[in-house]
Order: structure tokens, then C-alpha cells, then sequence
């Protein structure tokens, strides 16, 4: 037998058939839709007479629009109240289960999906959404869509897909003091930048990996799509298993050990061959914080901001936009530099880990003057555990607000936007102009390091908080 | 949604020299509570195209009469970030039927595809004869041509061959999309579903 990848494992038993010289139709198991993305595909279908094929397969989330506090309240904003009824409506027309506004599960969909135990290993997911990437934690192969495909996958549970190269990122070694998984992804988008992945589907291996938490695993997933793969996954071991083990949707009793007994086996064989292959180690990963427009725009906390004739002649005109666009200047420190807002939330960061990173930090301390700090959950259930561990209570002593779930400042398509010309340090995975809002100035970084900015009014190394 | 037929163009193009333009430029994020898909072009590059007071910025390309077509020519990695197809709506409603750059995101290419937008990926070296010419004559005629998968700077004659799926080459040219083509596999579906 051919020794394949786990990705080739996956996908070549998805597939229903292949168009010569065209894409493969591979089945999809699971659709995860929301507000968004879905209206027009409905639109789609309808317009063609039919209904959603397999609706059981289907799930819904209201998150991308709604607001982040007086959740019980009707949506202020009309549009955003029109796109999030229209879900409802439709969802109610085509059979298919909605976690909406309101409802005690709601949240980010890429937060509900493995809370909800609906995500699983060796499964197809995918979503309107790119970070849909998020799932591939725990062995799956999931990837965001556009329109007329979520249409595709309500009319035939299929999409069209030329099958992507393989890419496989090994890290090994033991994380440093003041690091979390949102480092090692922020370090090696900024190896290999906001481009170098396309075309590529990431299996991030090696010991590094192995040792991380699942919501660890997941913003790292998250985040491979901003190095512009379609993906990124990660083979599921002990961790994913006893994470998925237990949840609503997880398979039970014999189905379970059914299930595992697949499972298992999912991993890349030994002499697997992938079209690239980088290694890096976990010793030379440091606090990282963006401070350009794209995510691959990432220095160590501690580093100057490069100049421009370090950098080949081709990107310095859009090296110097975005740098006047942040309002900074070639070779000065990120160390110092002053911060307006907090944003700790999004499907990269807003599990019940980050809540408590953040916490740890904060704890005993107090909010620094002039810090606006949004801690927005990212489901309903961290909300509700974030409330039961005490750690609401640390975030209220120390001058914080636990808000209700949502993308909230992650897109600012609700009211949590930034000002124009702002600074914030945000744990979300975009800091293109005007994401946070127009204007907006945006620096990604860890929930360690976002908490150490809330505290101080400025970019800190969250190492120095850190016994 | 079936999508036009595209077999030959020529056409003066607009030149857009930046490179990694997002998602978020091409339509930002606030726009996206249409549930519609009209009227996305009047969107297109909001905060590059109007100021605070929503007029119209002098130094933005989509403002000046200088130039025009439908064809737009853009800087390395287009289309990077989120999956919004609004983007590709856009720049579609706007009137663009192609978009040339040496390099494109991947989930963009796709929706492009799916909406009858070709994405033309051309050389390094090519892209920048391109803005060159344009430099020189605002007015720089282009031919795309997809049967023989081929762009020509009119002027010059200068030519290169593109890439695209032959599959997705077919549906462009003939005005199918991948829906009509999975309806059409309902029994495979069907089977394969059986053994799961
Ligand atoms: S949190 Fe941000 S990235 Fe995640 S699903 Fe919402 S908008 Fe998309």
C-alpha cells in the first residue's frame, strides 16, 4: 500500500467522484452556517425550487452580527436584525437546528462546532467563514466557502474542489514562560508570510504540538488561513479524544467505540511525502505582536520594527502604507507603544483558556487608565463557566467587564468597533485596515500579552507578569 | 445562479499597484449585512474611494477619469483573507469581468470563478510591463483570451499564456456553474452516502 498523509486519508474517502482535469465532488459531513454568509444561498436554492438536501447535516449560529451586551433586547441595528430573522426564517423552512440569538449554546460558530461535540475526527466540515481552518484541531479536514458553494452544499451536501498540495509544519521543543499557541502560529506566519501557505493544506506536527491543550490547537488551525492555506490540521490523539469524548453530539457507548476504532487509525504514515516540509523549534519562539496590515506583519514583542531597505524592493511601497497607516515609524520599538483598546474574544481566542489566561494575569492588578477592554466569551458556555470558575469575579476586581458572546470587535460588524486612528491590542486574527473598524489601528497578539497591555496602557512583554 | 458566458475581451484596464489587497479593502466587513447580492458595487473599496464625509478621494484609481475598462490590474496576492464572496460580488457589480495580478488567494480565485470574474495570474515581469504601459497611456488596451488562455498588451503585441482549471474554463465558457453539474450527480450522491 502507498503510504499516505492523514490528509490524503480524509479526503480520498470523501470523494464521490473526480472530473478529469477538473475538481473532485467530495461529500461533506458536516455544514456549519450563519447569518452572513447564508442569506443569498438560500436565495440560490429556492430560486431553483429546491430545499436543503440533508439539513440534519446542516448546523446554524447567529454570531457574525449581533450585538455584545443586552443580548435579550431586539438588535438595534435593522439590517443586522433583518439578516439574523432571515436565518431564523429560513432555518425554521429548511428543517435545520439553530443555535440563534438567545438560545443558552449560541456563539461564534468555530467555537460551538467542537464544544457541541459536533466536530469530530477523519470528518469533512466546512463554512462560510475562512476560519473554518479551526476544526482541522482535531483531525478533520474543514475550510471556509463562499457563497455559491454553501449554496452547492445545501443543494447536493457536495462541493467542487481541486485537491490541494500538502504542507507539513513540524515544532518541537518546550514553550517558553509567558508563550501560548498563539505565538508559535503568529512566529511562523511571520517566517513564511501572509502568502506563503496558498495552495497548501497544513498538518502541523512535532512534540510542541502534541503537548498543547485542544483550544491551543485550535487557534493554531485558526490561523493557518492567514498564511494563506486552505487549512490546517492536526492528527487527533489522547487530548482530542478525551476533549470530544462526553459532548451532545459525540458518538456514545458502542458508536463510540465504533468510532474510535477509525479514529485511531488517523494519522500520516511514516514514509508519507508532502510537497514541502518546514521545521522550526519551540526555544526560538518568543511573545510575539504584529504591527502592519497583514498578519505575516509580526515581530518578537521585544524587536524593532524593521526598515525598509531591509526589505526586497518589490514590498516597500506596501511595507511603508501600512506603516503610515499604523502610524509608526520604520525601526522604532513596539515595547512602550501606547494602547487604546483590549479586544479578548474571536474564534481564535475567546475559549475558556484565554479567559483564564487573561485572568492570571489581571488578577489582584487594576485596568490601566484610559484602556477601553472588551472580554467578549466566545459561546454561551464559556460565558457561563467563565462565570462559574470565579473568573469573572478576578475580571470585575481588577476593573474588567465580562460581555455577552459573539465575533463582536473581531469584524466590528456590530457596534464594538474601534475608533479611527485607535490603537488596540487584539487577540483576534486580522489586522487589515479598518477590520476593527475604519481607521482603526490594530496589533494582533496572545491573550498573555493583550492582558499585559490592559494593565500597563501600553505594549508590555506579558513574560515580566509571569512568576 | 448561472453565470455569463466569458470568451474574448478587450478592454483599456485599471491599474491598482498595491499588493496584498484583503478582503476587507475589496468590500469591508460592514457592508455584509445584505441579504441580497445586488448592489455590492457601489461598495467596492469604500474606504479607499470616499473620505469620513463620504466623498470622493482625488488619488484613489476607481475615481480617476483617467481610467476606465473592465479589467482590473492589480499587485501581488489579491484577495487574501476571509471567504466573503461579497468581494468577488463587487468587484463584479462594479463592472470588472477580469482581474489580472501575479498572484491571487486562493478561496478568492474560487469565488471569482463561481461568479463569472476570471482571475488572470500573469508573471512578475509581465505585471509590471503592465503597470509600465499603463504609466505611459491610461488608455492601454488589453486583450483576454480565454479559449487559447492568453492576455496581449494590444500595443506591443507582448503576450502570456494563463492557467485555469479546465473544468472551470468550460463552465466560464459555456455559462454553467458547479450546481447544474452536482444536481446532475444526485445518484452517485446517493450511492456513496449508502456506504456511510
Ligand atoms: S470571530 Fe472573527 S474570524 Fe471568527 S468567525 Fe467571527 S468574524 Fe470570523
Amino acid at each position: 500500500m502507498i503510504a499516505k498523509t492523514l490528509f490524503d486519508k480524509i479526503w480520498d474517502s470523501h470523494v464521490v467522484s473526480s472530473i478529469p482535469e477538473g475538481p473532485d465532488v467530495l461529500y461533506i459531513d458536516r455544514h456549519l452556517i450563519h447569518e452572513v454568509t447564508s442569506p443569498q444561498a438560500f436565495t440560490g436554492i429556492e430560486n431553483r425550487g429546491l430545499k436543503v438536501f440533508r439539513p440534519e447535516k446542516t448546523i446554524a449560529t447567529a454570531d457574525h452580527n449581533i450585538p455584545t451586551k443586552d443580548q435579550h433586547l431586539p438588535i438595534k441595528d435593522s439590517l443586522s436584525r433583518l439578516q439574523v430573522e432571515k436565518l431564523t426564517d429560513n432555518c425554521k423552512k429548511h428543517g435545520i437546528d439553530l443555535y440563534g440569538l438567545g438560545h443558552p449554546k449560541n456563539g461564534i460558530v468555530h467555537v460551538i462546532g467542537p464544544e457541541l461535540g459536533i466536530t469530530q475526527p477523519g470528518m469533512t466540515m466546512v463554512c462560510g467563514d475562512s476560519h473554518t481552518s479551526t476544526h482541522g484541531a482535531f483531525g478533520s479536514i474543514a475550510f471556509g466557502i463562499g457563497t455559491s458553494e454553501v449554496e452547492m452544499v445545501m443543494a447536493s451536501q457536495c462541493i467542487l474542489q481541486p485537491k490541494p498540495k500538502k504542507m507539513r509544519i513540524n515544532i518541537d521543543g518546550t514553550l517558553g514562560k509567558g508563550l501560548s499557541s498563539k505565538d508559535i502560529i503568529l512566529y511562523i506566519i511571520s517566517k513564511i508570510s501572509a502568502s506563503g501557505g496558498t495552495g497548501f493544506f497544513i498538518e502541523f506536527a512535532g512534540s510542541t504540538i502534541r503537548a498543547l491543550s485542544m483550544e491551543a490547537r485550535m487557534t493554531i488551525c485558526n490561523m493557518s488561513i492567514e498564511m494563506g492555506a486552505r487549512g490546517g490540521l492536526i492528527a487527533p490523539d489522547d487530548t482530542t479524544f478525551n476533549y470530544v469524548k462526553g459532548r451532545e453530539f459525540s458518538p456514545k457507548n458502542a458508536d463510540w467505540d465504533k468510532a474510535m476504532k477509525v479514529w485511531s487509525k488517523l494519522k500520516t504514515d511514516n514514509d508519507a511525502k508532502f510537497d514541502r516540509e518546514l521545521h522550526y523549534k519551540a526555544e526560538d519562539i518568543v511573545p510575539m505582536i504584529t504591527y502592519g496590515t497583514n498578519p505575516g506583519m509580526g515581530i518578537k514583542i521585544t524587536d524593532k520594527i524593521p526598515l525598509s531597505k531591509s526589505l526586497p524592493e518589490g514590498s516597500r511601497a506596501s511595507f511603508e502604507k501600512s506603516l503610515a497607516y499604523m502610524g509608526f515609524e520604520a525601526g522604532s520599538s513596539m515595547i512602550g507603544k501606547k494602547v487604546d483598546y483590549v479586544f479578548l474574544g474571536s474564534c481564535t481566542n475567546g475559549r475558556i483558556e484565554d479567559i483564564r489566561a487573561f485572568a492570571g494575569i489581571v488578577k489582584g492588578k487594576k485596568k490601566a487608565e484610559g484602556i477601553t477592554a472588551w472580554i467578549v466569551p466566545g459561546s454561551k458556555l464559556v460565558e457561563k463557566q467563565a462565570k462559574e470558575e470565579g473568573l469573572e469575579k478576578i475580571l470585575n476586581d481588577a476593573g474588567f467587564e465580562l460581555r455577552q458572546p459573539g465575533c463582536s470587535a473581531c469584524l466590528a460588524m456590530n457596534d464594538d468597533k474601534i475608533p479611527e486612528g485607535k490603537y488596540s491590542v487584539s487577540t483576534s486574527n486580522r489586522n487589515f485596515e479598518g477590520r476593527q473598524g475604519p481607521g482603526a489601528r490594530t496589533m494582533l497578539a496572545s491573550p498573555l500579552t493583550a492582558a499585559a497591555a490592559a494593565i500597563t496602557g501600553k505594549i508590555s512583554d506579558p513574560s515580566d507578569f509571569i512568576n | 445562479m448561472s453565470v455569463d458566458k466569458f470568451n474574448i475581451l478587450e478592454s483599456a484596464f485599471v491599474p491598482l499597484p498595491v499588493e496584498n489587497v484583503d478582503t476587507d479593502q475589496i468590500i469591508p466587513a460592514r457592508f455584509l449585512k445584505a441579504t441580497v447580492r445586488e448592489g455590492f458595487g457601489e461598495k467596492l473599496f469604500m474606504d479607499w474611494r470616499y473620505d469620513e464625509d463620504e466623498k470622493e478621494k482625488d488619488d484613489f484609481v476607481l475615481n480617476n477619469k483617467k481610467y476606465s475598462g473592465s479589467i482590473l490590474v492589480a499587485g501581488r496576492n489579491f484577495g487574501s483573507g476571509s471567504s466573503r464572496e461579497h468581494a468577488a460580488w463587487a468587484i463584479y457589480d462594479y463592472g470588472f469581468k477580469v482581474v489580472v495580478s501575479s498572484f491571487f488567494a486562493d478561496i478568492f480565485k474560487n469565488n471569482a470563478l463561481n461568479n463569472g470574474l476570471l482571475p488572470v495570474q500573469v508573471s512578475p515581469g509581465f505585471l509590471e510591463d503592465l503597470f509600465m504601459e499603463n504609466s505611459k497611456d491610461a488608455g492601454c488596451m488589453l486583450r483576454i483570451d480565454l479559449p487559447e488562455q492568453e492576455i496581449t498588451i494590444l500595443k506591443n503585441g507582448r503576450k502570456e499564456k494563463f492557467d485555469i482549471n479546465h473544468y472551470k474554463k468550460e463552465c466560464l465558457l459555456n455559462g454553467y456553474d458547479d450546481i447544474d453539474y452536482l444536481l446532475s450527480m444526485k445518484e452517485k450522491i446517493l450511492e456513496f452516502e449508502k456506504k456511510l
